[in-house]
This record gives structure tokens, sequence and C-alpha cells, in this order.
């Protein structure tokens, strides 16, 4: 009994810690910006409010919304191309995304947001279906070669939407799709990224599904899992969070690959226990990025996808240099 | 039982298996033995529906393998490849208790957990079961693919060299096993042995694979001989005794 209650402990503390930690972020993040904001105006200041309700609020889902939905998308990508190097900037996703933006930026610009979002989002599972195409040629004893191929395969992507950006004077746009960042959002703005925490719970509906997958084709197939639908799921789910990212806040690069590998090194990769940690320590760590972007050149702003991009590029190395026996 | 008739399957136009036409029996253990690339193993692909086959049919008992569904097959058969590396890191348990994902998708019930703990204690995981897949040797690992293809609790169990990896007390248990599977809860097991001294010891049936076409099979007593073996082989293979058990040797 007592051994029990040990193993419950010890099993919900990760969830435990993941959900403190995010409760006392969202708080402070509710208080720090250009506008003062305190917690006793708040009570007799009318802006105050507004500030909260118009910004601060927005701000901080979105930041929570994007982190989250990335992660779990890395997470995902990762089990799918049994790969731990990969993210959707990675493989071509993110740039296959802002080729389609441009396309329809360029032929129907007065298209609605969710038009947009569409045609990114097809594009981006394009990207990612190619990319899936070009791993299947790889030697699977060489896992760093995945990780290369996709580097090499974005970079041809990304070049191609320069060269048409540069052509159709849209370099501004393709700067803003690359570069995550939060200063712009504000309350009828950021709601797009809902869809995409939705889409995380629907991944989380099939997590054992994904886990299995991880497995490889050949166990999933002698466990009658549907591997092929499995895949269609993982993959669309990764496009359409990507697309949604890049459209309302832009591309956040690392998220996808740090956060599940620091996760998996602790709990493994039985999604079922590990995605909500991963949601929350990827939600948790873009606010975190975001917020000391807001301080750390006050009153001015550095983008959370830059703050994130030196932690992530840091973390990266290490589980490079420290991996073991497994890729 | 499962039936192969005519089954022709190559690889960019070279044929690895030839007009295969065979009878594995239901309720024995059938070895599935030959040299290296006869195509054992590519056999036992094609019979657990993992790759598509040109031409030919393979049914279990009258059901057409190739007509039915993934979930379908999983409730019937079994089957553990040579190919277990696997990326992502599991704990022993869990991936003992995915082989009764077929019966309860995720949700296990009382019996599934009994037949998961009973699954790791018959094959010696218990003290491993909170270790991750990536942290346990190649033979650890090994038992815990076969554990959880044991958990399946299927009519067929289908082996690729299980014995690989596995020390001479853990390979002696597995054998032990899958003999008890089949005598007292009359499954049937297909595996393929690469050590003859295995098959003679615990098959009842044997199916000799060369060059991708069948080169005898039937009842071990009745078609494992010295002159069957020796050419199968191309290597002097002498029947013995030891110590009342029948032997051989081929080593020197």
């Amino acid at each position: 009994m007592a051994d029990g209650r040990v193993r419950h402990w010890r099993a919900a503390h990760p969830y435990i810690a993941t959900g403190v930690g995010l409760i006392l972020l969202a708080g402070l993040s509710l208080f720090i910006g250009v506008g003062q904001l305190s917690f006793a105006a708040l009570r007799d200041d009318p802006q105050a409010l507004q500030l909260l309700i118009i910004s601060r609020m927005p701000r901080t889902l979105a930041a929570l919304l994007t982190g989250a939905s990335m992660a779990v998308a890395g997470l995902i990508l990762q089990l799918l191309v049994r790969n731990r190097f990969v993210e959707p900037a990675t493989t071509g996703t993110s740039e296959a995304a802002m080729l389609g933006l441009l396309a329809v930026t360029i032929w129907a610009p007065s298209w609605p947001i969710l038009g947009k979002m569409g045609i990114a989002a097809g594009a981006a599972l394009m990207g990612t279906v190619g990319f899936l195409a070009l791993t299947r040629r790889l030697p699977p004893e060489q896992p760093l070669l995945i990780p290369l191929v996709g580097l090499i395969y974005g970079g041809i992507l990304g070049a191609a939407a320069t060269f048409i950006a540069f052509q159709a004077d849209l370099i501004q746009y393709l700067a803003i799709w690359m570069n995550g960042e939060f200063s712009g959002v504000l309350a009828g703005r950021y709601e797009l990224l809902w869809l995409a925490g939705g889409l995380t719970l629907l991944a989380y509906l099939a997590a054992d599904q994904f886990t299995v997958a991880g497995l490889g084709r050949a166990t999933s197939l002698t466990l009658g899992l549907r591997y092929g639908q499995v895949l269609a799921l993982g993959v669309v789910t990764v496009a359409l969070v990507s697309a949604l990212v890049i459209v309302t806040v832009g591309m956040l690069p690392f998220i996808g690959l740090v956060v599940p590998n620091i996760v998996s090194r602790i709990m493994g990769d039985n999604l079922r226990e590990s995605l909500p940690v991963v949601a929350g320590l990827g939600a948790g760590l873009v606010l975190l990025s975001d917020m000391i972007g807001r301080i750390v050149r006050y009153p001015y702003e550095v983008p959370a996808g830059t703050i994130f991009g030196i932690f992530g590029a840091v973390l990266f190395l290490r589980m490079l240099l420290g991996r073991r026996s497994h890729a | 039982m499962i039936k192969v008739s005519e089954l022709t399957y190559s690889i960019a136009g070279t044929p690895i298996l030839h007009d295969i036409n065979v009878t594995l029996p239901a309720g024995r253990i059938t070895a599935l033995i030959g040299p290296n690339g006869a195509g054992k193993s590519t056999l036992l692909h094609l019979i657990s529906q993992q790759i598509p086959f040109d031409r030919g049919r393979i049914t279990m008992g009258g059901l057409d393998l190739a007509k039915t569904t993934a979930p379908a097959r999983a409730l019937k058969m079994a089957v553990v490849g040579q190919q277990l590396g696997v990326a992502s890191r599991i704990r022993i348990r869990d991936l003992v208790g995915f082989g009764r994902w077929p019966y309860n998708h995720g949700r296990p019930t009382p019996k599934d957990q009994e037949k998961i703990s009973e699954a790791l204690s018959h094959f010696d995981l218990i003290g491993l079961q909170d270790r991750f897949l990536d942290e346990v040797s190649g033979g650890q690992r090994q038992r815990a693919f076969i554990a959880m293809a044991s958990a399946q609790d299927t009519d067929w169990l289908l082996l690729d060299e299980p014995l690989n990896n596995l020390d001479l007390h853990h390979a002696r248990c597995l054998m032990t096993q899958l003999r008890e599977k089949v005598d007292r809860e009359g499954k049937s097991v297909v595996i393929v042995l690469h050590d003859l001294n295995y098959a003679i010891s615990w098959a009842d049936h044997v199916v000799a694979l060369d060059k991708g076409s069948i080169a005898f099979e039937g009842p071990l007593t009745e078609v494992a001989t010295t002159d069957s073996l020796s050419a199968l082989y191309r290597t002097p293979v002498v029947f013995g005794d030891l110590a009342g058990k029948p032997f051989v040797q081929y080593h020197r």
C-alpha cells in the first residue's frame, strides 16, 4: 500500500511541477511589459484592466499555446520518423508552409486569414510528406543522416522562398514568418492558436497510437495498429500546427527538438504519460523566453524566438555531445 | 494450420522465394531451417503480411491472410522479427503491455494486467520491468519483445531467430515456454532456428529452405537425417546420441 502510494507520488510529480511552474509563469507574465501594470492598479484603473484583457492575457496565452503545440508537434514527428533529431523546422515543414503563404500572398492577398492558413498547411503537408519520402531512402543505421538531409531539404525550400519573396518584394513578410515573436499579439489577432491547442488535445487522444507507431512499422503491424492512418494523422497534425504558428506569430525553432528530448530522458516515450509534460514544458519555456525578451532590453523587446534560439542551441549541443548508445 | 500455396516473391527482379507450397501444422512447433539467404525470414514476413507478395496465397484455417486487416490478424498471430532496434524509450512493462493492445486498445483490464505480469515472469523480466528499452542489453530487449508477443496470447506465434542474442539459460527457458504453449495451451509456433541442436531437441516439424525453394519438410523424426541435413548445409552433419538424447555434431 505504502509502496503504491510512493509510486503514485513519483508518477504524479512531473505533472505537479509542470502545473505549478506554468501558473507562476503565467501570473508573472501578466505584469511584465512596457505598459505599467500593477496588482493594485487593477482594482481602480479601468485602463489597467483593459491592458490586461487586450494585450497581456492574449500575449501570455499565445506564448503558452505556441509552446505547447510546437513541442507536441516535434514529439510526434520524432516518433513517426523514429529519429530524435527532427522537428518541423528541420524537416522542410516550416519552409514549405512559407512557400504556401508566399503563393497566397502573391495571388490571393485578399483571402481571409483562415484561407491563407489552409494553403500554408497544405504546403506544409506536402513538404513533410516529401521529407518522409526522402528519409525512406536513407540507411537506418545512420541516424544523423536524417536531420542532415532534413536541413538541406529545408534549406533548398527556404532558398526558393527567399528567391520568390525577393522577386515579389515580399522579403519583409518572410522575416516576420521566420522570427517568432509575440509583441504584436492582441486580442483578436491570436485566436487561431486555439486551433493549434485543440490539435494538441486531439493528439493526446491518440497518444497510445503514436507510442505504438514509435516502436516501428513491423511492431505496429503485428500489434494490429493501422499504421498508415496513424502516420497520416501525425503528419497532418504537425503540418497544421506549424502552419498555424507561422501565420499567427512566426516560426519558433528548437522547441519541437529540445523539449521532447528533455522529457524523454526523464520519463520515456510513453505518450500517455509524457505528452502532458512535453506540452507543459514547451508552453513554459516559450513563455519564459518571451518574458526574458520583454525584460533584457527594456523598454525595447527581443523576439522570443531569438531568446529560445540561444537556449535551444546550447541544450541541443549538450544533447548531441551527451548522447550515448541511442540516437 | 497455415497453408502456403504457389508463393513467389522477388526483390527488384531477383527471385527470393520460388513457388513455395507448404503446410505448417497447427498445435506443433515448426522449425524453419536452412542456410543464410535461403528465404526463411522472408517467408515469415510474407506469412505475417508485413510485405506484399507477387503471386500465391497464404491461408490460415481457410482464411486468406492477404484479405484480413491488421487488427484482425493481430488477434490470430504474434510476430517477433529480427530487427528490434528501437529509437523510443519505453519501459519494459509498458512494452509487454502493448502485447494486449489488440484486445484493449490502450485500456488494460485486470485480465490484461494478469497476462502482462505472467509474461514478465515467464521471461525473467520482473526485475527489469521499470527499465527503459535502451538501458538493457540486446538479449534482454529481445526477451522483452518475445514477452510482448507472448502476452498477445494468439493461436500462432512466429519467431525469427529468437535465440540470436540469448545466453544458453534463457535460450533453453524460451524453448521450454514455447513447448508448454504448444503442449498445454494448443498454440502453434513457427520458429526460425540456426542451431540444429535446438531444432532436433524441441521441434515437432521441420521446413527446410534452400535458395528460395523447399528442400524438404515433414515431421522432424522422419525428414531430419544425416543425409538431408548434410546436403542442406553442404557440410557434414553427423547424428549421434548424447546422454540418451539426439545430438548433431557439425562443429568440426
